[in-house]
């Protein structure tokens, strides 16, 4: 069993920091249990069930800091793991940056463990699996997806009096359908802590439409269009920014958030307290929050609250490591579990029947940087790209690749929706104007 | 090299690191005590097969995996991190009612690998209950008891990390004295210690090292920042391969250095200082039409994409469709035996043979061994990468031998071999290729890649760009990018570089699958001249 209780990891690691011969031991154990199955070609192609616990034990003596990991729990495997990274301390230079562990630690109450999604048995995915796959065959379509959920813990502990734990559940599925000339494909997901929660045949049936009504897909020019974004769409485009909001590449310079400064000029290296977004733009992490909870520390324990990074379209925080923050006489702000951003109260239908012409994006794939300065990216849209005219869905168009920033994108806001849960994060589905298509694409 | 002649070797010099586990003498930094004994692993092995067996699989294998890694990582003078990472366990597939279970654990006793294995058959009578068509494999001989080991001189895990922290420590200095102000570099060691057993009758040990030693250079100028990588490559051998032999290097004037079969990681780092610095100044490309010659360091990825992964057969035949996605190189199109995917002087093949490459290993993840076959012949569209329980659909009856998991913990999987471009037969200069062009762009190393799901539309940046006038290199240029359909590219290719200047390139960090996995494969090719190819501007105000 690679979950364990909290009493039980709190003895167990009790046990490795007693092997510690170091100045400082921090000890992070990770288990995972989970199942997963996965179809294709309207058939279960793999499925199984995976289980591990890691322990990772860093040493410090002074400044030198050395790392070692290893999934055997028996006394000579703990010891030697201790050995191991202390050997790899004393044999490390000194990091000048090094910061002591923390000491003991108040965190939030944790709302990430389900009991439905611990349960879950290889028949119930089976189950859930032909709930997709049925329909799929009654509309003569080809289904593929995979559904996995796991149980995981964390556990924390050092010789300075921190102990953190906390037991997570997640349960994510994901279906394309496709016609069976391949000429036409949709896709929809979801993503909960609670298994109970899951409907594999209500999120196929949206894939169902969307693979239907994408055949015979036309060809638009590409340019500057007016783009619903569902949030399957925006997420990745938001999760390169918020990854980039971090304070010390902006005070060396080297980040979208650094304020160009001429030699000699005094002023602030980065754009805290800036408005750089659309006034509606508020993005935020929660460890609390209801729908897409975390684990209410970070890997170092420290503990999580409600952190603002955009509010009103102001930048108000930025993530930073403890040695920054003492650097630059800042508060530590390690970085967020989730990104949750704020929305409207418009459904995606309601979005659709307001605008008189504009492009709905499903998902967009394969986001690569163009240019960290202004975090251009680009990609495709995939599965379900549909011209709106006159507040109604007129007819599938080609896919397009983007070449387009997030800051743009943000600037560019003309109605936000209602929120949705999507791979943790809470996104509402977006209308943009001007959002750049650069080519079309073939794929289906 | 034995075993115990290292422990002894390595005890030399760093006798206060030595430290007893298990009652035998191992320096901390080496990462190499306790290798599970072979006869164990079959022991193991055989009690997972026998309980699937009994628990009605007509077909098992069991993966004994001992997998352990190394992470250095520095930035400007100083080290951030060293990381040693162990795992170890067992990954039990079966058969059962024509469908397929798979099961692991890290507890590797008797009692637990048996359990595991009847979990495993469980889940694939789940499963059956929805199964339309049997699980059919192609027919593998049992190869019995015997072994294979990545060919290297040098096991990384056995240098001195004090080695890996100079020569990361020197490429840094060389970097920040030439002009960038930040600097980040890595090296990621890799040893996986595998042990394949299956109803078929074999039982394949295997030992397999990679390496891979990034950078991440930055300098700041008035107007911006701008970025540079190190152009070596990850490989699949010892680390020999940081010997930065003079043999192996390939120098185009007016331009970079590119790396054959050994890098010199603080030549490049000094390279990428002065660079930068020119980067800074450099001219932003004017959009258009241009004729392409791309370096090996760069082209590998856009095989990787545009070749690679379209021909990977379970992506075509839809087992990707909901992750990867699917593929546009369509089995009609195979059938036709004349879809034209690249012009005649393109052949492309796949392999897992290629000593120095990332996907070499005598066995593949399911007993099958590994060789070498063709891809794109001519220019034609001739074959695709399957596994055992694939081929039957292409009709053929002979496994490829492209079978890979990450690790005993996850389920294997068609996956990448190597794919690469076959050389000029005659043996031309990349500086021969870039004299006839009039009009063009040299780009050297791999930058931002993004294509469709079915491998059409593609976008490729770079490390290094440098314009071509009338046959010769004039200065580095800025903000390329080129965008092209995968058919019309090859097709458009009219010129390469022959033998001697066939270097491999790679990705480390592959992902593909769900629960999505990595696998390292490498590409092979030489410099080669791509025709008139739309180029874009990524400059662009915020």
């Amino acid at each position: 069993m690679t979950i364990i209780t909290e009493k039980h990891a709190k003895e167990l690691l009790s046990k490795v920091l007693k092997y510690s011969k170091a100045d400082e031991i921090e000890c992070n154990l990770n288990g995972q249990v989970g199942g997963n199955i996965r179809y294709a070609r309207n058939t279960v192609s793999t499925a199984g069930e995976e289980s591990d616990m890691i322990l990772a034990v860093q040493s410090t003596f002074g400044k030198r800091m050395g790392v070692a990991t290893i999934n055997e729990f028996d006394d000579a495997s703990l010891e030697k793991v201790v050995r191991r990274s202390e050997e790899l301390a004393k044999l490390a230079p000194e990091n000048p940056e090094h910061m002591p562990v923390l000491g003991k630690q108040k965190y939030l109450e944790s709302k990430t463990y389900f009991e439905s999604t611990a349960k879950v048995s290889p028949a119930d995915r089976a189950e859930a699996a032909d709930a997709s796959i049925k329909p799929s065959k009654k509309n003569k379509l080809v289904s593929s997806g995979f559904l996995e959920e796991t149980v995981t813990f964390a556990a924390i502990m050092n010789n300075k009096g921190l102990f953190a734990y906390n037991t997570a559940t997640n349960v994510d599925f994901s279906v394309t359908i496709r016609t069976e000339d391949g000429r036409g494909s949709g896709w929809s997901t979801r993503n909960f802590s609670d298994y109970k929660l899951l409907d594999t045949a209500e999120a196929s049936s949206v894939a169902i439409q969307k693979s239907m009504g994408s055949v015979d897909a036309k060809e638009m020019e590409p340019g500057k269009y007016t783009v619903i974004l569902e949030p399957a769409a925006s997420v990745g485009l938001l999760n390169n920014m918020v990854n980039n909001f971090g304070q010390r590449p902006a005070d060396e310079g080297r980040s979208f958030l650094s304020n160009k400064l001429k030699e000699g000029e005094e002023g602030p290296k980065n754009k805290l307290g800036q408005k750089m977004f659309d006034e509606r733009v508020t993005i935020y992490s929660d460890p609390q929050h209801p729908i897409a909870p975390t684990a209410p520390f970070a890997n170092d324990g420290y503990p999580l609250k409600r952190v603002d990074w955009i509010k009103n379209g102001v930048v108000t925080n930025m993530p930073n490591s403890q040695f920054w923050a003492k650097k630059t006489g800042t508060e530590y702000m390690p970085a967020g579990t989730n990104i949750i951003m704020q929305g409207g109260d418009e459904s995606l239908e309601d979005m659709i029947k307001n605008t008189r012409r504009g492009v709905l994006v499903t998902r967009l794939w394969y986001i690569r940087t163009l240019d960290p300065q202004t975090l251009l990216y680009t990609g495709l849209t995939r599965d379900g790209t549909f011209y709106i005219e006159n507040g109604k869905i007129k007819h599938p168009i080609k896919n397009f690749r983007f070449n387009e920033s997030p800051i743009v994108m943000l600037n560019n806001i003309e109605a936000l929706g209602k929120p949705v849960r999507i791979n943790g994060n809470m996104i509402p589905p977006m209308k943009i104007r001007d959002f750049t298509f650069s080519s079309l694409s073939d794929a289906v | 090299m034995e075993r115990r002649e290292f422990i002894k070797l390595g005890g030399v010099g760093a006798s206060a690191l030595m430290l007893p586990v298990s009652g035998i003498a191992v320096s901390a930094d080496q990462l190499l005590d306790k290798p599970m004994d072979v006869a164990y692993k079959k022991k193991l092995a055989d009690i997972a097969l026998n309980a699937a067996k009994a628990k009605g699989a007509t077909y098992a294998d069991a993966r004994i995996g001992r997998y352990l890694n190394q992470f250095v990582t520095t930035r400007e003078t100083r080290v951030d991190n060293i990381v040693n990472t162990e795992s170890a366990g067992i990954g039990v597939r079966v058969i059962a009612n024509g469908t397929w279970g798979f099961a692991s654990t890290s507890n590797m006793t008797p009692d637990s690998v048996a359990k595991t294995a009847e979990r495993a058959v469980a889940v694939a009578m789940a499963n059956s209950k929805f199964q339309t068509s049997p699980v059919k494999l192609a027919p593998v001989k049992g190869v019995g008891e015997v072994s294979w080991q990545t060919p290297h001189t040098k096991n990384a895990l056995e240098i001195p990390i004090k080695d890996k922290v100079d020569l990361l420590l020197t490429a840094n200095d060389a970097a920040m004295k030439n002009g960038a102000n930040y600097i980040t570099s890595i090296l990621f060691l890799v040893n996986e210690q595998k042990y394949f057993a299956s109803t078929d009758g074999s039982y394949i040990d295997q030992d397999v090292h990679r390496l891979w030693a990034p950078f991440f250079a930055t300098a700041i100028g008035e107007s911006g920042f701008k970025q540079r990588n190190g152009l070596g490559n990850p490989v699949g051998m010892g680390f020999e391969y940081l010997d930065g032999r003079k043999e192996d290097k390939i120098q185009v004037s007016g331009a970079s250095v590119g790396y054959k079969n050994s890098y010199d990681i603080v030549e490049d780092a000094a390279a990428a200082g002065k660079q930068l610095k020119a980067k800074l100044k450099a001219r932003s490309v004017e959009p258009g039409k241009y004729d392409l010659v791309l370096d090996p360091a760069h082209l590998m990825l856009t095989i990787h994409e545009s070749v690679g992964h379209p021909l990977e057969l379970d992506r075509v035949l839809g087992y990707e469709a909901n992750f990867a996605g699917t593929s546009f190189a369509t089995l009609d199109k195979w059938r036709s035996k004349n879809f034209q995917y690249g012009s005649k002087m393109v052949n492309l093949f796949a392999d897992k043979t290629q000593d120095y490459s990332l996907g070499n290993v005598g066995y593949d993840d399911e007993g099958v061994k590994t060789k070498q076959w063709d891809l794109v012949k001519d220019g034609i569209l001739v074959n695709y990468q399957a596994t055992r329980d694939q081929v039957h659909m292409i009709d053929q009856n002979e496994s490829h031998g492209c079978c890979y998991s990450q690790s005993w913990r996850d389920v294997q999987f068609q996956r990448m071999p190597n794919v690469s471009l076959k050389p000029n037969e005659k043996d031309v200069s990349a500086e021969d290729v870039i004299k006839d062009v009039e009009n063009g762009i040299y780009i050297a190393g791999r930058g931002s890649f993004s294509i469709d799901q079915q491998r059409y539309n593609f976008q490729f940046g770079g490390q290094l760009f440098y314009e071509i006038k009338n046959g010769k290199i004039t200065e580095q240029i800025e903000d390329v990018a080129y965008q092209s359909n995968t058919q019309q590219f090859w097709n458009s290719c009219t010129a390469m570089a022959g033998k001697s200047d066939y270097r491999l390139g790679g990705s480390f960090f592959d992902g593909k699958g769900q629960p999505s996995q990595v696998s390292a494969v490498s590409h092979g090719c030489p410099t080669t001249r791509f025709n008139n190819i739309n180029v874009i501007n990524t400059a662009r105000n915020v």
